[in-house]
């Protein structure tokens, strides 16, 4: 059984989005697309308001289509278990431009907070670890997040950061998925007319 | 597998619109295209745990400038569906290219709920269907296909009708 984590996931978002330059960001459903906002909204983010378990498999689609950008899913612990298949995928194909962020609070926040696997025990490190990802790492201090955030943005690196399982206040990015998906691209230089 | 000169045709489609992507799970109705794409230096063939990851993967390849394809299995179409509300939603192009069964001298019966819900299903998710069941018509049907998707920008299905395919042979 895991204690739940201590980190704000308001402060860990913003830690790992500071100053994020051209970096591609994927973000899973729910309160990681909150965060993600709150750190401040770009037209190179791309939210998933739905499509749960499939906010890796997007990341990897835009890495293998954008070899030079570097991409970083940034998704919660259910959203990933749900998932959890790609973390075999991902590793299979390769992308050494991909980084997952799973924001750990052992709970489905949207749904009433009940406990994910992950408060059981379950590890989603060590699954990406045997799935064959070349980098694995767990964050419980700001210090060590803090310290992800330049290998999220250079290695292939799947990192589970612990935080707490209290919820933060509603940071509602744009929800219309075409108007999102166009301004991506668009942003990155790939929209036709 | 038999039939190689209406698969290779297939084959060329996908090359001809565009598509550097290919997400697949195992099946031996597609193994020539399957192969075909991973022998390809141009072509990233990428093998799924289960099929609503390549739908996941084709919004990503999109987003990137890419275009994706999706080969699949009737049976795989019930896994994709709420999936299916990602490129719905986002107006994305989508392509996915499904083999048959349970319809064509099916032996095995658990095939064939999924084999009977594969078109209304796809239609109801709001992915538009093609078919093709006979090898003239197969490559045609995909480049048509491939157009609409990626011109009008939807989600667009081939079923390959088991009688193309071939009936699963179980017993020798």
């Amino acid at each position: 059984m895991n204690a739940s984590g201590a980190l704000d996931r308001r402060a860990v978002a913003a830690a790992l989005l500071h100053d994020p330059g051209d970096l591609l960001v994927v973000t899973g459903l729910g309160a990681p697309s909150y965060d993600a906002a709150a750190a401040g909204d770009r037209a190179l983010n791309f939210y998933l308001w739905g499509a749960m378990g499939g906010a890796a498999m997007v990341g990897l689609g835009l890495a293998l289509a954008q070899p030079n950008r570097r991409v970083l899913v940034l998704t919660g612990d259910g959203e990933m278990l749900m998932g959890i298949g790609s973390l075999a995928t991902i590793a299979v194909a390769g992308a050494p431009n991909l980084a997952i962020a799973i924001l750990d609070n052992g709970r489905y926040g949207e749904t009433g907070a009940q406990h994910s696997h992950t408060a059981k025990g379950a590890d989603l490190a060590a699954v990406a670890s045997a799935c064959g990802w070349p980098g694995t790492a767990t964050a419980v201090t700001m210090a060590e997040v803090e310290a992800l955030r330049p290998r999220l943005r250079s290695e292939p690196l799947f990192a589970v950061i612990r935080i707490s399982p209290a919820e933060s206040p509603r940071a509602l990015p744009p929800r219309d998925g075409a108007h999102l998906a166009d301004r991506f691209r668009r942003a990155l230089g790939v929209a036709r007319p | 597998m038999s039939q190689p000169s209406w698969q290779d045709a297939v084959y060329a489609a996908l090359k001809a619109a565009g598509i550097t992507q290919v997400g697949y799970v195992p099946d031996a109705g597609h193994s020539r295209l399957i192969a075909a794409a991973i022998a390809d230096p141009d072509m990233r063939a990428i093998v799924l745990t289960t099929e609503e990851e390549g739908i996941a993967l084709a919004a990503g390849a999109w987003l990137g400038g890419q275009r994706a394809a999706l080969l699949m299995q009737s049976s795989g179409v019930g896994n994709c569906i709420n999936m299916v509300s990602l490129p719905v939603s986002c107006r994305m192009p989508l392509l996915t290219l499904v083999t048959m069964r349970g319809e064509w001298g099916e032996f095995n019966p658990w095939q064939v709920p999924m084999g009977r819900a594969t078109s209304p299903v796809l239609t109801a998710a709001g992915v538009h269907v093609h078919r093709a069941d006979h090898p003239g018509e197969a490559a045609e049907t995909v480049a048509a296909a491939a157009a609409l998707a990626f011109d009008s920008a939807v989600p667009v299905a081939v079923l390959f009708g088991q009688r193309l395919i071939g009936a699963k042979v179980f017993v020798q």
